[in-house]
C-alpha cells in the first residue's frame, strides 16, 4: 500500500517526464555484442544496448547481472573480451577511464570517489589541474565551476570543505566532477543508496535537468520504483546477459521485476495484522558515547512478542550503536535492558554469548564486516556464536560431522545454495550468505530477533524468501527488530516504526499509518518545520534546534 | 563488480606456485654467485651434499629442522590469531634457561624419565611465561605485539648475558657456560635410539626432540582445526568483529594464543639444551626464532606446509654452512644472502607469479574444453 504511494508519488515529485525522442538520432552510447568473461564466469555475454541522447536510461538486474561489469568496460576499467562500441555513432576503443573521459563519459560511483579534506573546488579539479602551478588553474576552474552550476542548476559552495557536506551533496559535487571534464553521457551507479527520500527526489530533479540540456544519463538500479519514477528507456539484465528492452511508460514494476528474476514475484510483503503479546525487551534510557561523540543519546524502546518494529533512518544515526547496545556487542554506558526476568545495566553486563543464551538472536547490518567469515566453510559460518554448544563437541575435538550435518540441515531449511557446507563462505552470492545467517540466528527460534539491513545486497527472489520467513517468525511469537535504510522494506515489514536521528528516536510511527514522506522529514530531522512534529516531545525538538541551528 | 582474480586448484597453489618461487630464487642466487666468479652448479652441489651427503650430515639438517618446526609452529600458531610473534627468539632463549635450571637442579637426585616430562613443562612454562606479558600487554593496554615482543628478545638476551655471568657459570672458566649435565639430564641423541634397534649412524646433534616437534605439529593441527578453542583463534585471526559477535572474549583469547605460541617457541629448548649442548650457554638459539617466521610464512602457517619449510631451511642452514666452507669466497653472508632471497621471493613476492601461472592454466583449460567438444562434435 505504502509503496504505491511512492510510486502515485514519484512523477509529480520529479516533475513531467519528457517524451523519449524520435529514434531517427544516433544514438550517443551504442554496445554492441559485448562479451566479458572471468575465467569460466561468463559476466557479460553478447550484450546490445543503445542509449538515446538526452534521455535517461535505467539498467537493472539482480545482483551479479552484469550490470557493474558493463559499466566497467563502458567507463574503461576492464576491456571487453569482443564486441564494439560507438559513441556518437564511431568506433571507438576504450582501454581507460582516461579514454573513457575524452570521449565524454563520465561515472557517478556508488562510493564517491572525493577527498574529503580537500574543498570542493579541489576536489573538481584534481585530475584535471591543466597546469603544474595551481593559482591560474584554480582561477579558471573556479569560473568554470560556477558557470557549471548555474547552467544545470547545481549550487554547491566551492570552498566548501567536501567532507562536511551532507551525502546528497557529495553527490552534487561527483556530477559536477564529472560535467568539469566535459562529460556528455552520465553513468550513475546505484545513486540512492545513501540518500534520504528528499535528497533522491533533489537528485532526480537534477537529472531531469541535465536530461533537458541534452546530457544523456545511465542510472544503474536495483530500485523498481526509480526505474518507474525517472527514466525513459529501461533495459533489464540478468544472468549476463540482455533479457529485454522497454519503454518505461509501457512497462510496470511487476513485469520488470518478472524479467529480472525470470519469474513471477511477489512484491508485496503478505501479511496480517500483528498480535503484539508481552514485552520481551525493554531499553531504558541508552546512551553510548565513542571518542566523545555521541551515538546513543537516550533511547528508550520494547518490543513485544509477536510484532516487527522497524528502524528507520539515514545511515550512521545510531542504528549500528543501537544493535550492538542490544546484543551486548557494545557494553552499556548508561541505562538498563530488562530481557525477561533479566536486567542489563553498565553494572550488571552481559556479552555476546550471554545474550544469545537470553534467546536474543542476532543478524548484523554488514555481513561481511561481523556476520560471518569469508575465508570459513559454511558449516564454520553457520556456526558462529554457537561453537561451544556441546551439540557440536565432544571432550576435546569437534564434531565436524554434527556441525555438517546442523549446516546442511539450514541449508535445506532455508534454501541455501548451492547446498555444499564445505564450500567457501565467500564463494556464495550475496543473497546466500544472508540466508544462512539469518538461518543460523532464525533457526534458534530466538524470543527476541535483532536483523540489521535484512536484504542489503540481496536479489528479489531471495528478499521474498527472507520477508516471508520473517513475518512467520513473528507470527510464532517473536518479538522482531529491523534496521533497514531501505525505507520501503522498513515501511512493508514493520508493524511500528521508530524513527531514528543523530543517536535519538524522534518519532514513532504505526506501521500502517506510514508514508514515506513523513518519514523521510523525520528522517532528516526536518519534523521540527513540519507538521508531522506532534510525534516528537518537545523535549526531543528543542534539542534537535540546538543541532540544526 | 566481478573480481577477476580466480581460483587454481589447491594442487597449484601450495604446490607448483611455491616450487616455482623457491627455482626462482635459486635462479636469482645462481647470478649473484656468477658474479662473483664461482660455478653455481658446483655451488648447489654442495649444499645438497652438505645437507644429504651422509647420515652425519643428514643429522646436522635435521637437527636445525627440528628447532624450525617449534619456531615455525610457534609463529604460525599467533598468526592464526592474526598476531605477529616476533619474540621467537626470546621465548626460545628463555625456554632453554627454564630447561637449563631444572636440568642443573635435579640431575643428580632423579632419573631421566622423571626429568624429561619436568623439563618439557619447564621449557613450554618458561617460553610462555615470555610471551605472556606482551600478550598482556596487548589485550589489556593496547601496547603493540610487534614492539613488545621485538623488545622482550633484548631483554631475554640481557637476562641469560646476566643470569650465565652471574649465577650459572662453572666457577674457573672464561667462557659464561654452566656445567655440564649429568646423563640423567640427557636427551638421548638418535644414534643412541636407533643403536638401541641395532642401526649404527655417526653421532650428530640429531636427538630424539624431532619426535617432540613432529607431535607438536600433529598437536597444532588438531588444536587449530579441529577444536572449538582454535575456531575461536580463527575467527579472530579474520575477523575480529565477527569474533566480538560470537561472544569470544577477545584479550584472553589474544594471551592464551600468545602463551601456547611461546609454549611452542620454548621447546627449542629442549633440543638445543637437552639435546645438542647439555648445558646452559649465550646463543644457543642461534637466529632460530626469526627464521620461524620466514618458515610460517612460506609453510602457509599449516603443520605440513611447516614441515617442508623448516626441512628447506634446515637445508639452507647445513648446506650453506659446508658451502662457505668448501667455497671460501662464498662467506656465509652470502648463504645468508640466498636465504633471503628463498624468504623474498616463497614471502614478499608469493604472488608475484600466480598471474602468468593463472593464465597459462586458464589457457590450457580453455585449449583442452575446446579440443574436447572438437571431437565430441
Amino acid at each position: 500500500m505504502s509503496v504505491e504511494r511512492i510510486k502515485a508519488q514519484g512523477p509529480d515529485a520529479v516533475g513531467g517526464q519528457s517524451a523519449p525522442p524520435p529514434s531517427i538520432e544516433l544514438p550517443a552510447i551504442e554496445l554492441k555484442a559485448i562479451s566479458k568473461s572471468f575465467g569460466p564466469v561468463k559476466a557479460n555475454q553478447n550484450v546490445d544496448l543503445k542509449v538515446l541522447p538526452g534521455t535517461i536510461h535505467g539498467i537493472i538486474g539482480e545482483n551479479g547481472a552484469g550490470k557493474s561489469t558493463l559499466m566497467s568496460i563502458l567507463y574503461g576499467f576492464y576491456e571487453a573480451d569482443s564486441g564494439e562500441i560507438l559513441i556518437n555513432g564511431q568506433t571507438k576503443k576504450i582501454h581507460s577511464s582516461r579514454d573513457a573521459i575524452s570521449f565524454g563519459i563520465g561515472m557517478v560511483h556508488q562510493h564517491f570517489m572525493l577527498v574529503e579534506t580537500f574543498t570542493v573546488l579541489e576536489n573538481v579539479m584534481l585530475g584535471a589541474e591543466g597546469a603544474p602551478l595551481l593559482n591560474k588553474s584554480s582561477q579558471t576552474a573556479r569560473e568554470e565551476l560556477l558557470k557549471l552550476s548555474k547552467e544545470y542548476s547545481l549550487a554547491v559552495d566551492p570552498d566548501a570543505m567536501t567532507g562536511d557536506l551532507p551525502v546528497g551533496l557529495q553527490q552534487r559535487v561527483e556530477i559536477l566532477k564529472a560535467l568539469y571534464r566535459g562529460a556528455e553521457i552520465l553513468i550513475l551507479d546505484e545513486p540512492t543508496g545513501v540518500l534520504t527520500p528528499q535528497e533522491t527526489d533533489q537528485l532526480f530533479k537534477i537529472l531531469d535537468i541535465l536530461r533537458s540540456r541534452g546530457v544523456s544519463i545511465i542510472l544503474i538500479t536495483h530500485k523498481l520504483q526509480e526505474i518507474m519514477a525517472i527514466t525513459d528507456r529501461v533495459s533489464v539484465m540478468r544472468a549476463g546477459t540482455m533479457v529485454s528492452e522497454r519503454e518505461t511508460s509501457a512497462t510496470s514494476k511487476n513485469e520488470l521485476a518478472e524479467l529480472m528474476v525470470g519469474r513471477k514475484v511477489l512484491l508485496e510483503v503478505d501479511k496480517t495484522d500483528a498480535n503484539p503479546g508481552e514485552i520481551l525487551l525493554d531499553a531504558k534510557n541508552l546512551s553510548y558515547r565513542e571518542d566523545g561523540i555521541t551515538k546513543l543519546d537516550d533511547v528508550s524502546l520494547t518490543l513485544r512478542a509477536g510484532e516487527i518494529v522497524g528502524i528507520a533512518g539515514v545511515s550512521g544515526n545510531g542504528q549500528t550503536e543501537l544493535l550492538a547496545a542490544l546484543s551486548g556487542i557494545c557494553p552499556l554506558q548508561t541505562g538498563s535492558i530488562d530481557i525477561g526476568s533479566v536486567q542489563i545495566t553498565p553494572h550488571a553486563l552481559k556479552n555476546p554469548k550471554e545474550f544469545r543464551e537470553l534467546s536474543v538472536g542476532h543478524v548484523p547490518e554488514d555481513r561481511h564486516r561481523m556476520g560471518m567469515v569469508t575465508a570459513f566453510n559454511a558449516q564454520e559460518t553457520a556456526i558462529m556464536g554457537f561453537h561451544e554448544d556441546p551439540a557440536y563437541n565432544g571432550k576435546i575435538l569437534m564434531d565436524n560431522k554434527a556441525v555438517q550435518e546442523h549446516c546442511t540441515r539450514l541449508m535445506q531449511d532455508y534454501d541455501v545454495r548451492p547446498e555444499d557446507p564445505k564450500l567457501k563462505s565467500a564463494n556464495f552470492s550475496g543473497g546466500n550468505q544472508q540466508k544462512l545467517v539469518l538461518a543460523r540466528e532464525m533457526d534458534r527460534r530466538p524470543e527476541v530477533l535483532l536483523v540489521g539491513q535484512p536484504t542489503r545486497g540481496v536479489d528479489i527472489g531471495a528478499i521474498e524468501f527472507i520477508h516471508k520467513n520473517l513475518i512467520a517468525m513473528r507470527d510464532a511469537g517473536s518479538a522482531i527488530l529491523v534496521v533497514s535504510v531501505e525505507l520501503e522494506e522498513i515501511m512493508s515489514l514493520s508493524d511500528r516504526i521508530l524513527v531514528m536521528f543523530e543517536g535519538r528516536i524522534v518519532g514513532e510511527v504505526a506501521g500502517k499509518d506510514a508514508d514515506a514522506r513523513q518519514l523521510g522529514l523525520l528522517m532528516g530531522n526536518a519534523g521540527t518545520q513540519s507538521k508531522s512534529s506532534e510525534q516528537q516531545n518537545n523535549n526531543n525538538t528543542t534539542h534537535s534546534e540546538e543541532i540544526s541551528a | 563488480m566481478s573480481s577477476p582474480s580466480k581460483a587454481l586448484p589447491a594442487w597449484i597453489d601450495v604446490g607448483v606456485i611455491p616450487l616455482i618461487n623457491i627455482l626462482l630464487a635459486f635462479f636469482v642466487s645462481g647470478i649473484v654467485i656468477l658474479i662473483i666468479g664461482e660455478d653455481p652448479i658446483e655451488a648447489v652441489k654442495i649444499i645438497i651434499y652438505g645437507a644429504f651427503g651422509n647420515d652425519y650430515n643428514i643429522g646436522y639438517t635435521l637437527h636445525y629442522t627440528t628447532n624450525f618446526i617449534f619456531t615455525g609452529l610457534a609463529v604460525a600458531v599467533a598468526f592464526h590469531a592474526s598476531l605477529f610473534n616476533i619474540g621467537g627468539e626470546g621465548q626460545a632463549y628463555i625456554g632453554g634457561l627454564g630447561v637449563g635450571l631444572l636440568c642443573l637442579a635435579l640431575d643428580q637426585y632423579v632419573p631421566f624419565w622423571i626429568i624429561l616430562p619436568l623439563a618439557i613443562a619447564t621449557s613450554g612454562l618458561f617460553g610462555a611465561a615470555w610471551a605472556y606479558i606482551p600478550a598482556y600487554l596487548q589485550a589489556y593496554r593496547g601496547s603493540h605485539i610487534v614492539i613488545t615482543t621485538i623488545m622482550f628478545n633484548f631483554i631475554a638476551f640481557s637476562l641469560m648475558n646476566y643470569i650465565l655471568v652471574n649465577v650459572l657459570i662453572e666457577p674457573g672458566q672464561m667462557s659464561p657456560e654452566s656445567r655440564d649435565f649429568l646423563a640423567s639430564a640427557q636427551m638421548p641423541t638418535m644414534q643412541e635410539a636407533v643403536g638401541w634397534f641395532g642401526i649404527e649412524i655417526q653421532k650428530s646433534p640429531l636427538n630424539l626432540s624431532i619426535l617432540l616437534a613432529l607431535f607438536s605439529c600433529l598437536f597444532v593441527w588438531l588444536f587449530i582445526w579441529h577444536t572449538r578453542w582454535g575456531y575461536a583463534i580463527r575467527m579472530f585471526g579474520f575477523n575480529e568483529n565477527a569474533a566480538n559477535y560470537s561472544g569470544i572474549n577477545t584479550r584472553r583469547l589474544v594471551v592464551g594464543t600468545m602463551c601456547l605460541s611461546g609454549v611452542l617457541a620454548g621447546f627449542v629448548g629442549i633440543n638445543e639444551i637437552m639435546g645438542n649442548h647439555n648445558r646452559v650457554m649465550l646463543d644457543f638459539v642461534a637466529g632460530a626464532g626469526f627464521t620461524g617466521i620466514a618458515v610460517a610464512l612460506m609453510g602457509r602457517n599449516h603443520p605440513v606446509g611447516i614441515i617442508i619449510a623448516s626441512l628447506l631451511f634446515g637445508t639452507l642452514y647445513q648446506g650453506g654452512a659446508e658451502l662457505s666452507f668448501e667455497i671460501p669466497t662464498i662467506q656465509g653472508e652470502m648463504v645468508k644472502a640466498i636465504q633471503g632471497l628463498v624468504i623474498l621471493f616463497c614471502g614478499a613476492l608469493a604472488y608475484m607469479a600466480r598471474p602468468t601461472i593463472e593464465r597459462l592454466f586458464t589457457a590450457i583449460v580453455v585449449n583442452n574444453g575446446a579440443r574436447k567438444e572438437q571431437t565430441n562434435g
